[in-house]
């Protein structure tokens, strides 16, 4: 199961529950930047199945033919992640302008660095990070430690945080959403139990979790 | 009584060869070379794999597109600051370590080969808790001079340094354990104080594996990226060394990581072989 | 036996090296080559060592012309790149990095002196030792000889008040060693300061030392003149080591006229002018009638002036022109009917005796 980083609450929990559920199968999981999975699937890693953050990754690998019919299952907006002290004194999107304001993103061409700059278009900011890094739990960890002021991460993730960091909304009218599609592998060895985890995802039990946590429906 | 075994052939040209070097045949028992074709093998096939696969004819265009020549300098030059740093400060602590005893010595040794086995991811967490904005250091530069390290090519130097350090002390506490110290005896009674044999015997009898040491220090500083990646974090210019960027590049333009994977290669092989050349010329001392 | 105050270097001390005890009391007055001779694991090289200040004393102390090197109850001690000491080490020790004028600089830099001055310094010592045109070469590109020249080079350049100096010439084939010796002799003679040299050799003590100390386990067995060891040798090892016959004498081509008395016959060498003969208790046959016709070019007569019986052979002591010490088997001596007195002819081979060049200076 290789899945954006993003859902890795979620997906952990759902994997848990689909073993309990169907005892004799175990979901194993591979976490990272959907662009990075996407270039493994396409020289081919042994996935069973493949959730992106975003459509484009997916059709990559769509394309490439690896997988097909791809459904999607959860959408997501961005939040500012600042830490608990807040030191940089963030209280809304637009601070991340400002030079004197540490700013972690996600590297341009994974799906929370390409949202990130539609949320800065949107609001109409130029923002200069000091990082870009690989994908947005490492965002994450950057301002977890305080290493930075703010960093632009999903609010699934400054939920999942809890206390380690404190959350800024972004307002309706600048956030943008990215739609999360997932699929089975064409050449996966297990193609009964992959189609069976997608359709638990899909399920009312499995969107239960991701609601939970903050994903919106489709 | 022993008899001799049957008489194998000599061609005229090996035989003087043989006769004009002296001692017992020097070909490669069969038990060896087959190991050693595999181990060439599985060592040289995944680069003429990155040789085949190259880019040849559109290379300059990929290489253009990427941030490939910032990338480039910066790698060489933390690496060589790095390597610096490591020769100044680690050769000191070898000495300490080879040719000085005191307790907890042994776990001393443990503790500065650590790098060596810590994940270079764990070794930039680390870093990041001592020296980050946050540290238990890093909040007093932060507080006091408005200092932060995180983010600059400073952590980068940094982050390489403490994962490639390591490498040049074990090479160099290895040589000074099995140096003749009758030199530096000698020099004792020629009138020359600790430091002044430290200087001028013990250091040139161990030039060839300093030398050996400082490059393995600087290609393992060169090729760093975990540690670099969570403690000064990828900016292009500024942090995003020759790996990160090869990273990068997988993702969106794999032809770029290839040319810039080639690029890196040539660069290494390049200083690798001049550097090599040099110490084995240097002479056999010690 | 200390001497506060006195001229040279005095030794009164006590170095322990794991189990090894070494306790020996000496001294050794400015101008002296002080010869130590000993086997191996006598502690010559740990005295050596303690000396040039390589090893703490455990006990006593070691002063130079007054000045304390090493009291172990004051607790007091200077480090050898302290002590203007010159060692002059059985390996050598060449720095292989160094170039040869380099190695000789050495000293007198580390010792804080300008380049200029050190290099004056250096090649003046190049020049004595004749080695300015072997200045640029390298170690590994000296032969013995010249590598040990460079050595003593290396530690005289050093202006050194003291010279230490490990069995100097054990490292050079017979006929270099020859040649070396005499030189050595010579520099030996303009240094000022005291000298420790230790060998295994009784030739090269008898030759280059004024005084000698036999030391064996770690104790002083016998110190005396040469010339006096050889004739009443303290113990067993003394007498197997240090008897030996030596003569000095003025040489003309085949025959040397001795001046304690009597002719030889050498191989003739071209040799003119002084030098010293020796011949090894064992090589003299013993007669009780003047032999006649033989190969032996050297015959004369001598009288028993006493036996000493060693372990496994009498020495005779013999006088006559010249007088020496012979090695006979018990059986021969009772064969021969040899007591004190008993009027004999010995018998040398001309090659058997061994000749050398000798500075004009007598060894004491």
């Amino acid at each position: 199961m290789f899945a954006a980083a993003s859902l890795m609450g979620t997906f952990t929990q759902l994997g848990k529950q689909f073993d309990a559920a169907h005892p004799g199968d175990t979901v194993k999981f591979s976490f990272g930047p959907s662009s990075g999975l996407s270039t493994q699937i396409t020289s081919g890693a042994p996935a069973d199945v493949f959730a992106s953050a975003a459509p484009a990754n997916m059709d990559t690998v769509v394309k490439a033919g690896d997988a097909a019919d791809p459904q999607d299952f959860a959408k997501n907006t961005m939040g500012v992640a600042v830490p608990p002290n807040n030191p940089g004194k963030v209280t809304s999107v637009t601070d991340l302008a400002q030079k004197s304001v540490k700013v972690a993103l996600c590297q341009p061409q994974v799906p929370c660095g390409v949202v990130a700059a539609e949320v800065f278009k949107n609001a109409g900011i130029k923002v200069k990070p000091v990082t870009l890094q690989p994908d947005v739990k490492s965002v994450l960890t950057q301002v977890e430690t305080g290493n930075v002021d703010a960093g632009m991460v999903y609010v699934t993730d400054v939920r999942a945080a809890g206390t380690k960091v404190k959350g800024v909304t972004i307002p309706a009218s600048d956030n943008a959403a990215t739609l999360y599609p997932i699929a089975t592998i064409s050449n996966s060895n297990h193609k009964s139990e992959a189609q069976a985890f997608v359709a638990y995802v899909l399920s009312p039990a499995g969107q239960q979790v991701l609601t939970a946590a903050g994903f919106k429906k489709p | 009584m022993v008899t001799s075994t049957a008489p194998s052939h000599l061609t005229a040209r090996e035989r003087a060869r043989r006769a004009a070097r002296g001692g017992p045949s020097r070909s490669v028992p069969a038990s060896l070379l087959v190991p050693a074709l595999i181990a060439i093998g599985f060592l040289v096939l995944p680069l003429v794999g990155l040789l085949i696969r190259a880019p040849w004819s559109h290379l300059g265009a990929a290489l253009s597109g990427s941030d490939a020549t910032q990338a480039l300098i910066l790698s060489l030059w933390t690496a060589s600051a790095s390597t610096a740093i490591s020769l100044v400060i680690g050769v000191p602590l070898a000495w300490v370590l080879a040719r000085s005893s005191f307790p907890g010595q042994r776990l001393l040794r443990a503790l500065v080969t650590l790098p060596l086995v810590l994940p270079p991811v764990v070794g930039g967490v680390a870093l990041l808790l001592a020296f980050g904005r946050t540290g238990f250091l890093g909040q007093y530069l932060d507080s006091w001079f408005g200092l932060t390290i995180p983010f600059t090519p400073i952590a980068v130097v940094m982050a390489e340094t403490f994962v490639a350090m390591p490498f040049l002390i074990i090479t160099v506490e290895g040589a000074l354990r099995s140096a003749d110290q009758g030199f530096e005896e000698a020099a004792a009674t020629l009138g020359a104080k600790r430091m002044t044999v430290f200087r001028r015997v013990t250091v040139p009898l161990i030039a060839p594996s300093l030398g050996a040491g400082a490059v393995l220090c600087w290609a393992r500083a060169l090729g760093e990226f975990g540690a670099t990646i969570t403690f000064a974090g990828s900016f292009p210019g500024q942090t995003e060394t020759m790996p990160i960027a090869v990273y990068y590049a997988l993702e969106t333009n794999p032809d770029a990581a290839i040319a810039l994977s080639l690029v890196l290669l040539v660069v290494s092989v390049v200083v690798l072989l001049s550097l090599r050349d040099h110490w084995l010329r240097g002479g056999s001392a010690s | 036996m200390t001497h506060e105050g006195s001229d040279g270097l005095v030794v009164d001390a006590e170095v322990r090296r794991g189990r090894f005890l070494l306790a020996v009391s000496l001294m050794a007055a400015p101008g002296q080559v002080l010869g130590l001779l000993g086997p191996n694991g006598a502690g010559k090289s740990t005295l050596l060592s303690a000396v040039a200040g390589l090893t703490p004393v455990s006990a006593g102390r070691i002063t130079l012309t007054g000045q304390v090197w090493d009291d172990a109850d004051a607790g007091t001690f200077v480090e050898a790149s302290g002590r203007p000491v010159g060692f002059v080490f059985q390996n050598y020790r060449l720095f292989p990095h160094l170039t040869v004028a380099e190695n000789v600089r050495f000293s007198p830099r580390a010792r804080g002196m300008g380049r200029r001055a050190a290099t004056s310094i250096a090649s003046h010592w190049l020049d004595r030792l004749r080695l300015t045109d072997l200045a640029d070469r390298k170690p590994d590109q000296l032969s013995g000889g010249q590598a040990q020249r460079v050595a003593l080079a290396r530690a005289l350049a050093g202006q050194p008040a003291l010279l230490l100096l490990d069995e100097p010439l054990s490292a050079l084939d017979a006929g270099t060693r020859l040649d070396v010796q005499a030189e050595l002799k010579r520099h030996l003679a303009d240094f000022a300061g005291p000298c420790l040299l230790v060998t295994h050799d009784p030739l090269e003590a008898l030759v280059l030392a004024d005084q000698l100390i036999v030391l064996e386990g770690g104790r002083i067995v016998q110190q005396g003149t040469p010339a006096h060891i050889a004739r009443q040798p303290g113990t067993d090892y003394v007498a197997k080591l240090v008897g030996l016959n030596l003569y000095s004498g003025h040489a003309n081509g085949s025959e040397v006229v001795l001046n304690a008395g009597g002719t030889f016959v050498i191989p003739d060498q071209g040799r003119r002018g002084d030098v010293l003969v020796a011949v090894r208790p064992s090589a003299v046959v013993v007669s009780s009638q003047r032999p006649q016709l033989s190969s032996a070019r050297n015959t004369w007569p001598a009288k028993v002036a006493g036996l000493t019986l060693l372990a496994d052979r009498v020495r005779l002591n013999l006088e006559g022109q010249p007088s020496a010490l012979v090695d006979v088997t018990p059986a021969a001596v009772a064969e021969l009917s040899l007591d004190p007195g008993s009027q004999v002819w010995l018998t040398v081979k001309a090659t058997d005796l061994e000749v050398y060049a000798h500075s004009e200076r007598q060894p004491a």
